[in-house]
């Protein structure tokens, strides 16, 4: 593909993908509050527009209108930059996530991706290592003790849990041989015995549970959400926020959701892969639409999660994350790597 | 000038500003993070190197993993700015012209006698799949070697960090 | 395209840089960080070397630098937080004492 097509290609995916995750992150906390509202005999939001489908446009605005506080001992440099390191990172490991096969327009063949490259996997992986930055910064240049404490629970827990969730992806990896993300699903296209999908939860299940557990911790939620744990901590590394920076965390938090959710949906369920008929437009849309239903149904499950259960107790959490999760990933590369060499 | 020597030029600033940024900054937590800036760098000039997977670990294991170790370690122990002290007017007076004497000597060495074979974008590419390959087979012992070491540095991380009473404790029983 | 000599003239920079951190800085965490700075510098003229030679074994080399950084570093931050415990103070002016 010659130069300026791929720019302008490039370009105007870009602006749509980041639009539609905003958004993505937008209504899925409206989703969150929805169901966890009903899970709870509630109905959540139902002021603004049908359904509350309005809220979040509401929340948006009440977040750039509010007063946007400094606390005055807080450490200004970091204190702002933390939320900043949070959103950026966050948003950034969506570039490599393919959501769909590959559309042609004006004789140019576009996949439907901002980008493929060949570790695209450990990009995401390394993205994602960068942002405990953000909460750990945030929690320290606060000046609070609930904060540092929150900051210091945030950098050990996603140091601990990062080692189970690279461990388990590495069984799909042996699978697929890549760590180019549409390669890993197309190794998962076909059928076994002719009717179940060779999705790779079925020879990786164990590798699946470990990295849900992990993504899980990742990401600071219920039951692992012990940084921001309200009935110990206030509101954890970000108790001095308000505002756009708070709202900055919180977007971080619900699109490294929707990471983890496209990942899951990538590595073990075969991304866009699904059953495909028709005419030739319907033939594109139909695994975008696929790969959607399965993030959605991932998101659905976080908030379901969160609905159901109670949080760890901190050596709880270290010891399940060393002593349970850390050798059953292991044990499942160990065997999955004895049945592919045998 | 190429765009290679563009990127390369754009890294290598980056990584020179972080280093003496580490050096001037008096709080460790800002040189902390200035040295994750430079890793960024580094991690980018292995790309132009066309070292992929190396510049990936390079995020994941330094800037992701060692790195938060340090941030760690500096709010656990609350480090406030550093204090000046006079033990270290012999190391500036003797630090600073060493520094830059050695600097010039070696970059004069390296300029003078490399000639100006350049080396091409991506000049040697390294698949993971044959990075994986070599550590398997050719260096398969190192491997091992360092396993074993890793496994003595955890133990004694933890012998080390755990709080003496502990320690005495448990030689009582 | 890049000479191979101005890699290793960077990679030298961030040496130097690491050793005058080393000497000039008195906090054991930004001694520490020196150290790793330095085989930062120690990696590129790996990887520049390997380009140029076209032997993969230099970034295979630099996977054990990163090995022996991680473990160098859970040790001796396990140290710090050791001598921290016992003299309260970070300055390695004031640790000067072998026994307690």
């Amino acid at each position: 593909m010659p130069l300026v097509p791929f720019i302008v290609a490039s370009v105007i995916k870009s602006i749509i993908v980041i639009f539609i995750l905003l958004t993505a992150v937008a209504y899925t906390v409206w989703l969150e509050r929805k169901v966890v509202g009903h899970m709870q005999n509630r109905w959540g939001p139902t002021r603004v527009g049908p359904f509350g489908l309005l809220q979040p446009a509401a929340d948006g605005i009440k977040f750039l209108l509010k007063e946007d506080l400094t606390p005055p001992h807080v450490y200004k440099p970091l204190f702002l930059a933390a939320p900043m390191i949070a959103v950026i990172f966050a948003l950034t490991s969506i570039a490599v996530i393919p959501f769909g096969t590959s559309i042609t327009i004006a004789g140019y063949n576009i996949p439907l991706q901002i980008t493929d490259v060949n570790i695209g996997l450990l990009l995401i992986l390394g993205v994602t290592s960068i942002g405990v930055y953000g909460v750990a910064l945030a929690g320290w240049s606060s000046n609070n003790k609930y904060s540092l404490l929150g900051g210091l629970r945030a950098s050990a827990q996603m140091i601990s849990y990062e080692i189970s969730l690279g461990l388990s992806l590495v069984g799909v990896l042996i699978l697929s041989g890549s760590f180019s993300l549409r390669s890993i699903v197309e190794a998962q296209s076909g059928l076994y015995w002719g009717f179940i999908p060779r999705w790779n939860i079925f020879p990786q299940f164990f590798a699946f549970f470990c990295y849900l557990i992990a993504a899980y911790a990742e990401t600071n939620r219920i039951p692992f959400d012990l940084p921001e744990a309200e009935t110990e901590l206030v509101a954890g590394y970000h108790t001095e926020y308000s505002a756009m920076k708070f709202a900055m965390f919180f977007m971080a938090e619900y699109a490294n959701m929707i990471t983890v959710g496209c990942l899951a949906t990538l590595l073990f369920f075969g991304g866009w892969l699904g059953p495909v008929a028709g005419p030739a437009p319907l033939r594109v849309i139909l695994p975008v639409f696929w790969f959607v239903l399965k993030v959605f149904v991932f998101l659905f499950i976080y908030i379901w999660v969160r609905g159901t259960l109670p949080r760890f107790r901190y050596d709880q959490l270290m010891a399940f994350g060393w002593k349970f999760l850390l050798p059953l990933a292991l044990v499942n590369l160990i065997a999955t790597a004895i049945v592919v060499v045998r | 000038m190429s765009i290679h020597l563009i990127m390369f030029i754009a890294f290598g600033v980056v990584c020179v500003a972080g280093a003496i940024n580490l050096l001037a900054q008096s709080h460790p937590i800002n040189s902390a993070l200035s040295l994750i800036a430079v890793m960024g760098a580094l991690a980018g000039e292995f790309l132009l190197l066309g070292a992929e997977f190396v510049a990936a670990v390079q995020v994941i294991v330094y800037a992701g993993a060692i790195m938060v170790l340090f941030v760690f370690v500096i709010m656990l122990l609350n480090a406030g700015a550093e204090e000046r002290t006079q033990g270290s007017r012999v190391a500036i007076i003797l630090g600073v012209p060493g520094m830059i004497l050695g600097s010039v000597l070696l970059a004069w060495v390296v300029l003078k006698h490399s000639g100006t074979q350049a080396v091409a974008v991506g000049a040697l590419p390294g698949p993971p799949s044959t990075i994986g390959q070599l550590l398997f087979h050719q260096f398969l012992l190192p491997f091992e070697i360092t396993s074993v070491l890793i496994l003595i540095a955890i133990m004694g991380a933890v012998v080390l960090a755990s709080k003496p009473e502990a320690v005495q404790k448990r030689k009582e029983h | 395209m890049v000479p191979l000599s101005y890699y290793l003239v960077l990679s030298g920079i961030l040496f130097a840089c690491g050793v005058l951190g080393f000497l000039i800085k008195r906090n054991i965490i930004t001694i520490f960080m020196s150290i790793e700075l330095m085989l930062n510098g120690v990696n590129l003229s790996f990887v520049a070397f390997a380009a140029h030679w076209h032997a993969l074994a230099g970034q295979i080399f630099v996977f054990f630098v990163m090995v022996v950084a991680a473990a160098e570093s859970a040790v001796g931050l396990a140290i710090i937080i050791a001598v921290y415990r016992t003299r309260e103070t970070l300055n390695v002016d004031q640790v000067n004492l072998l026994k307690l």
